[in-house]
C-alpha cells in the first residue's frame, strides 16, 4: 500500500483511518514560530459517513486508501443488489443495500451514477444531481393556484416523497434535485 | 484555483495597504521616540538557523560553491551588531521560511524584531504591550507562566518529572489528539501539541496573553531562569487567536550557544531533516561579548490582519505567494 506524507494532504485525498477509507475534507497547518508543526484535518469516513477531526504531526505518513469514483449506468435492482454497467466496456457491477443507502429512491434506469469503489467494491452510490420521475400519488391541487405557494407531498415511481406545488398533478413527470430532495420543475413529456 | 489571468491583481485591497503603511510609520515613530536605531541586516547570508523545526530556503551565487541562505529571522546578524556595540536596535525585515503556508503563514513575510540592551524579559514584554496598544488599541495584557497555563487548562504540572505520562493521559480527553498523543514519545512535542490545540484556543481572545518561562528544553536562544533552571526566560504573545511574538532574555554565553547548536543538529538528524551548518560568526560575536539584552520578534503581517480584521494573511500582503 502506498503512503501519503502530511505535506501531500489536501481536500479530496483518500486515506485509511481506523481501518476505514476516508476522504480529507479540510487540512490546516498549525505551526508555532518555534516548535513542531501539526496538521489539523477534517476527515469524512466513507463507509459510516461520519466526519471526524484528527491532528497529525507534520511529516508523519498515513496509508493511502484505494478509492476511485467510476461512472456507471443503473440497470435494475433484484431486491438484494443494485446492478450497474459501464456503458463503454459493458462490464457490470453490483452494489449492496449498504452501499446504495437511501439513494435507492433516486435510481432511475439508464441514469449514469457515480459509484465510489474501495478495493474494487462499491461503498457509495451518488445519483445525478437532477433526475426526472413520474408522480404516482398526490392530492388533487386547488384549481387556479398557479403561484405554487403552499405545496403538497407527492409520491414518485421510486417511492421518493417530494413536496410539489399545488398545481402539479398525478401522472406528470417532475425534475428533482437529488442533493436537497427538492422539486425543481415540471418536465414536458 | 487562481486563474493565471487573475494572478496579476493584488491580494490585499487598497484600504488594507494604507493601514499597513500607516502601521509601518507608527512602528518607526515608536522606536524613534525611544532612541532605538533602525538597521537592515542582510536577508541573503552564508549561514542559516539550526532550529530543527525551521526550514531554510537556500540559493546559489555564480562563482562559488556555497549554499546561501535566505534568513528565517534577522536574529543572528542583529546580535552581531549588538556585540559590536550598536546599542538598542530594531528591524523590519523580510524573512523566508520554507514549508510554511496556511491562512496565517506565507513563505515570505515581515518580522518586526528588536533588542533592548539592559532590559529584562519583563521590561521588554511591557514595551511590546505598549506597541500593541498603539497599533491595535489592545487592552492591558495578561501574564501566565507556561506552568500556570498547563495547570489552568490541563490540570497538570508540565515541569514535573512524570509530566510526559500525565500529559499523554490528559490528552486522551481530546478525540482529535488522542491517537497522536498516545504514540508520541517526545515530551516537548506533546507539550507543543497541547499548547497549539488545547491551551491557545482556550485563551481569552480579547486580552493579549503572554506565556512566560518556557521549559528549559524549549529555551531556543533564551537564558535559563537564574532561580529555576527547569525554565528559560522565553516568552510568547497570543492575541485574538494568533501567535504574535516570541522573545527572550538573550543567551550571551558562547559555549552554551554552541551546545544548543549541536543539540539542534542532533535533533535534526533524528527527525531526518537536512543538516544545517551552525553560524560560526554568531558564536564568535558571543565570544567577543553580547551585552545583557532582551529581544523579541513580532509577526508584522499578523498585526495588520488584526488591525484590519482579516482572516487570511494573503489579504494583508500586496501579493501573497500564489501571486508573487
Amino acid at each position: 500500500m502506498a503512503n501519503y506524507s502530511t505535506n501531500e494532504f489536501k481536500a479530496g485525498l483518500k486515506i485509511m483511518q481506523d481501518g476505514e477509507p476516508c476522504s480529507i475534507i479540510e487540512n490546516e497547518m498549525v505551526k508555532p514560530g518555534k516548535g513542531q508543526a501539526f496538521n489539523r484535518v477534517r476527515i469524512r469516513k466513507l463507509i459510516s459517513g461520519k466526519v471526524v477531526e484528527k491532528t497529525f504531526k507534520s511529516g508523519d505518513t498515513v496509508e493511502s486508501a484505494d478509492v476511485v469514483d467510476v461512472e456507471l449506468a443503473f440497470l435494475y435492482s433484484d431486491g438484494e443488489f443494485w446492478h450497474f454497467m459501464n456503458n463503454d466496456t459493458f462490464e457490470q457491477l453490483a452494489a449492496d443495500a449498504k452501499a446504495v443507502g437511501d439513494m435507492t429512491k433516486w435510481l432511475v434506469e439508464q441514469n449514469v451514477c457515480t459509484l465510489t469503489l474501495w478495493n474494487g467494491s462499491p461503498i457509495a452510490v451518488t445519483p445525478p444531481n437532477f433526475v426526472e420521475l413520474e408522480i404516482v400519488e398526490t392530492d388533487p391541487g386547488l384549481k387556479g393556484d398557479t403561484a405554487g405557494t403552499g405545496g403538497k407531498p407527492a409520491t414518485l415511481t421510486t417511492g421518493a416523497v417530494v413536496k410539489v406545488p399545488l398545481f402539479v398533478q398525478r401522472g406528470e413527470v417532475i425534475k428533482v434535485d437529488t442533493r436537497s430532495g427538492e422539486y425543481v420543475s415540471r418536465v414536458q413529456k | 484555483m487562481l486563474q493565471p489571468s487573475d494572478a496579476w491583481q493584488p491580494s490585499a485591497d487598497r484600504a488594507t495597504l494604507q493601514q499597513r503603511a500607516a502601521m509601518l510609520r507608527q512602528v518607526r515613530e515608536f522606536f524613534y521616540d525611544r532612541n532605538v536605531l533602525e538597521v537592515d541586516t542582510p536577508v541573503l547570508a552564508r549561514f542559516g538557523v539550526t532550529d530543527p523545526h525551521l526550514s531554510n530556503l537556500t540559493t546559489v551565487l555564480t562563482g562559488d560553491n556555497h549554499r546561501w541562505v535566505l534568513q528565517t529571522s534577522p536574529e543572528y546578524a542583529m546580535k552581531r551588531l549588538l556585540a559590536a556595540g550598536s546599542g538598542c536596535i530594531y528591524q523590519l525585515s523580510k524573512v523566508f521560511r520554507d514549508d510554511e503556508q496556511s491562512s496565517r503563514h506565507n513563505p515570505e513575510f515581515t518580522l518586526l524584531e528588536w533588542y533592548r540592551v539592559g532590559f529584562s524579559a519583563a521590561q521588554l514584554m511591557h514595551e511590546l504591550e505598549q506597541l500593541l496598544q498603539l497599533l491595535l488599541g489592545a487592552p492591558a495584557a495578561c501574564y501566565l507562566t507556561y506552568q500556570q497555563a498547563f495547570e489552568r487548562y490541563l490540570h497538570l504540572d508540565p515541569l514535573a518529572a512524570d509530566s510526559h505520562s500525565t500529559l499523554q493521559r490528559a490528552l486522551q480527553d481530546y478525540p482529535p489528539l488522542a491517537e497522536l498523543a498516545q504514540r508520541e514519545s517526545d515530551r516537548d512535542t506533546l507539550q507543543q501539541l497541547a499548547m497549539a490545540s488545547v491551551i491557545e484556543p482556550a485563551l481569552d481572545p480579547s486580552i493579549p496573553t503572554f506565556i512566560t518561562h518556557y521549559p528549559a528544553s524549549q529555551a531556543a536562544l533564551a537564558q535559563l531562569a537564574p532561580d529555576d533552571d527547569r525554565v528559560a526566560e522565553r516568552f510568547e504573545l497570543f492575541y485574538r487567536g494568533l501567535e504574535l511574538a516570541n522573545g527572550y532574555h538573550e543567551l550571551t554565553d558562547a559555549k552554551l550557544q554552541q551546545q544548543r547548536f549541536l543539540a539542534d543538529q542532533q535533533q535534526r538528524r533524528q527527525l531526518q531533516r537536512p543538516h544545517a551548518i551552525s553560524d560560526p560568526r554568531l558564536i564568535a560575536a558571543l565570544d567577543h561579548g553580547l551585552p545583557d539584552c532582551s529581544g523579541v520578534a513580532v509577526g508584522f503581517d499578523r498585526l495588520v490582519m488584526l488591525r484590519c480584521h482579516k482572516q487570511h494573511i494573503q489579504q494583508v500582503l500586496p501579493f501573497a505567494i500564489d501571486r508573487a
